[in-house]
């Protein structure tokens, strides 16, 4: 029986990618997206070709936060059967052939039915090590925050254009593991360009906190990634554009495959600072 | 935010992060106008001479007579458009105008407060822009056209179950990316904070009006006063007014569908359990996960999974009663009001009136003075009640 590996935590992930002088790729799939084992047949590729850390999406009836990329992806994994406890189970398939950084994205009323403190809990006993919650700004988290220290679990928040420098240092103070920069004053969804201001918002965000900051919502292409990576960003976490070479490829896993191996490939080369 | 919203535990502001600016800015302008001398001035004078405030109290006499009660109508049906979401269209859509905001988006089920918005964005030179899930805007094309003959644009909304939290859903998607130009006009007392409090202030207008007329006509308080909850904003505008008298029984009731005991029920207090929808922590319904259900009920203004918060905490705290009366027995009451009293009660008020009569039947019950808020009238009902009685017209 070979031994577990242990699981790489974010802090020791940015500061491998940092000694390579990259930035990290973290891609991202809805769990049971289109189906239980396909899905972890996409999460081995995106690790075989250059995933630094998983951020997985775990369904939700209502995503408020999301556009119709990941609402689709939703809808079919909960076609596919997709539950609490699946996703869970998910999560502790993928332990099985990787250890780096495994996020999870979730709605709060999910957290919230199963218990705060259980779904915790099972997070970590399945090795998860952070949690977003994409509709808990932190007037409301003070409870899953003290859950995340007690599990040794990372709370991320996300901060956007529109969050003021004061509300920054205040969201960084709760927040560990890294900062969620929203690019896009929008819904989560590919985008041909990446809005005006994310490179200021960066350095803004940086000036006022000492966490790794993480990019999202609209990087869907290697530009994108060249562009936040060399503005100081220490990742990026992809989602629609992958999750459209998923629904554009339904029929033939073996394309969809290879079609996601060549995005990641092109991704994480993006991520080479100069 | 200066309030955290809450009402006992329920409330609160579960949204993501890109919202809380905009919820910022909404709370302080609401806390500024809401005290403001002219814009009080301005709110009543539309209140008054665009909406057809003050409505009256009116006593059933027939019916009263036939159950052996007093029965009073408060008569919100007789509002412009025709219910009483107009309160609260007229004081957000004029918030939105002292604040600058150039376009107003707002959710609707079955076009009431999509046509109450339209006329306001009309009446203030705004533009309204609706999202109506499209499987209501099949069923629901009278009030789609209403809507579009008051200039707003109505947007079908072709994700999830296609209905009113779909619509919902999909104007906070497109809130997150246009906040700073656009105000969101939620259409009761449930989202995040401010809207239950802020809809609440806006519908109390009931409340008030109720309380001083009863004690005028009878010089004493009611005993019970009864109201239909969907999302619960007609329900505690009039509770609003009695609250703090204890003596006085406050009840809501839910759309039962075809009965609590089956899944096809809009009874989110009677049946539901708490959990987080829509930006606020309060009762929903919802699978073993936390995933929503869809909810069911005849009348499209009680078909909603969720529920304000606020009535969350009246009925923990045992302030306020919630029952619920079924499709087949809301339309008795539909039928019951407009044969005895000549008045077409909307098929979300038709529930109230139900409960009113059940109540009245009671032994104990007789001779007591029951106050019904009729929150809207039957026209929009007519072809769906004609169908369910099994007349062709």
């Amino acid at each position: 029986m070979s031994v577990k590996p242990v699981i790489e935590r974010y802090s020791q992930m940015f500061q491998r990618v940092k000694s390579k002088n990259e930035g990290a790729f973290i891609p991202f799939i809805v769990a049971g997206d289109p189906d239980f084992e396909t899905a972890l047949e996409i999460v081995k590729t995106y690790v075989e070709n250059g995933a630094d850390a998983l951020e997985i999406g775990f369904a939700f009836s209502d995503p408020v936060a999301d556009g119709p990329t990941v609402q689709e992806a939703n809808i079919r994994a909960f076609k596919a059967g997709i539950t609490t406890k699946k996703a869970f189970e998910f999560i502790k398939k993928i332990r099985k052939f990787t250890s780096i950084p495994i996020g999870i994205l979730v709605y709060y009323n999910l957290i919230y039915k199963m218990g705060i403190d259980k779904f915790y809990k099972t997070a970590a006993y399945n090795g998860v090590n952070a949690i977003l919650a994409a509709d808990l700004p932190l007037e409301e988290a003070q409870d899953v925050v003290n859950a995340s220290e007690k599990y040794g679990i990372e709370q991320i928040f996300m901060v956007a254009q529109s969050t003021s420098n004061e509300r920054l240092e205040k969201i960084s103070r709760f927040c560990s593991g890294f900062l969620y920069v929203v690019a896009v004053m929008g819904v989560t969804g590919a985008r041909k360009d990446l809005e005006l201001g994310t490179v200021q918002l960066i350095e803004r965000v940086k000036s006022h906190s000492t966490l790794p900051v993480v990019v999202g919502f609209g990087i869907s292409k290697s530009e994108h990634v060249k562009h936040v990576i060399s503005s100081e960003s220490d990742g990026v976490i992809v989602a629609s554009a992958l999750i459209n070479i998923i629904t554009g490829n339904l029929k033939d896993e073996k394309v969809m495959l290879d079609k996601i191996s060549a995005f990641c490939r092109d991704l994480k080369a993006a991520t080479q600072k100069k | 935010m200066i309030n955290d919203g809450k009402f006992g535990k329920y409330g609160g502001i579960f949204v993501p992060e890109l919202l809380i600016p905009a919820l910022e800015e909404l709370e302080r302008a609401f806390l500024k106008y809401k005290d403001d001398k002219k814009f009080n001035q301005e709110l009543d004078y539309y209140l008054k001479e665009f909406a057809g405030r003050p409505t009256v109290l009116y006593y059933a006499r027939n019916l009263s007579k036939k159950f052996g009660c007093k029965i009073y109508l408060k008569r919100e049906d007789m509002l412009h458009t025709g219910a009483h979401k107009i309160n609260n269209t007229l004081g957000q859509g004029l918030l939105a105008k002292y604040m600058g905001k150039k376009r107003i988006i707002a959710e609707t089920g079955a076009g009431q407060h999509g046509i109450a918005t339209a006329v306001v964005g009309s009446l203030l030179d705004i533009p309204v822009e609706v999202y109506m899930g499209s499987e209501d805007v099949g069923r629901q094309k009278l009030n789609v056209f209403r809507m579009e003959l008051s200039g707003a644009r109505v947007l079908p909304v072709k994700t999830g179950s296609r209905t009113l939290k779909d619509a919902i859903n999909e104007a906070f998607r497109d809130w997150v990316a246009t906040e700073d130009t656009t105000h969101y006009l939620i259409g009761s007392t449930m989202g995040p904070h401010p809207y239950p409090t802020m809809v609440k202030h806006f519908q109390s207008i009931i409340g008030r009006e109720t309380r001083e007329k009863i004690l005028q006509k009878k010089n004493k308080l009611p005993d019970a006063v009864i109201a239909c909850v969907g999302g619960g904003s007609n329900s505690l505008g009039i509770f609003s007014g009695f609250i703090d008298d204890e003596e006085v029984e406050l009840i809501g009731v839910e759309g039962g569908g075809d009965g609590v005991e089956t899944d096809r029920t809009g009874a989110t207090l009677c049946k539901g359990t708490e959990g987080i929808l829509h930006g606020s922590l309060s009762f929903v319904l919802q699978n073993y996960d936390g995933q929503i259900s869809a909810a069911h009920s005849v009348s499209a203004g009680l078909d909603y999974p969720g529920v304000g918060p606020e009535h969350a905490h009246l009925k923990v705290t045992g302030r306020a009663k919630y029952d619920s009366i079924t499709n087949e027995e809301a339309l008795e009451g539909f039928e019951l009001l407009s044969k005895y009293e000549g008045i077409i009660p909307a098929l979300e008020s038709s529930h109230a009136v139900a409960y009113a009569i059940k109540y009245a039947k009671i032994p104990e019950n007789r001779g007591k003075t029951i106050v019904v808020n009729l929150s809207g009238r039957g026209d929009k009902d007519m072809f769906l009640a004609a169908r369910e009685m099994g007349v062709k017209v």
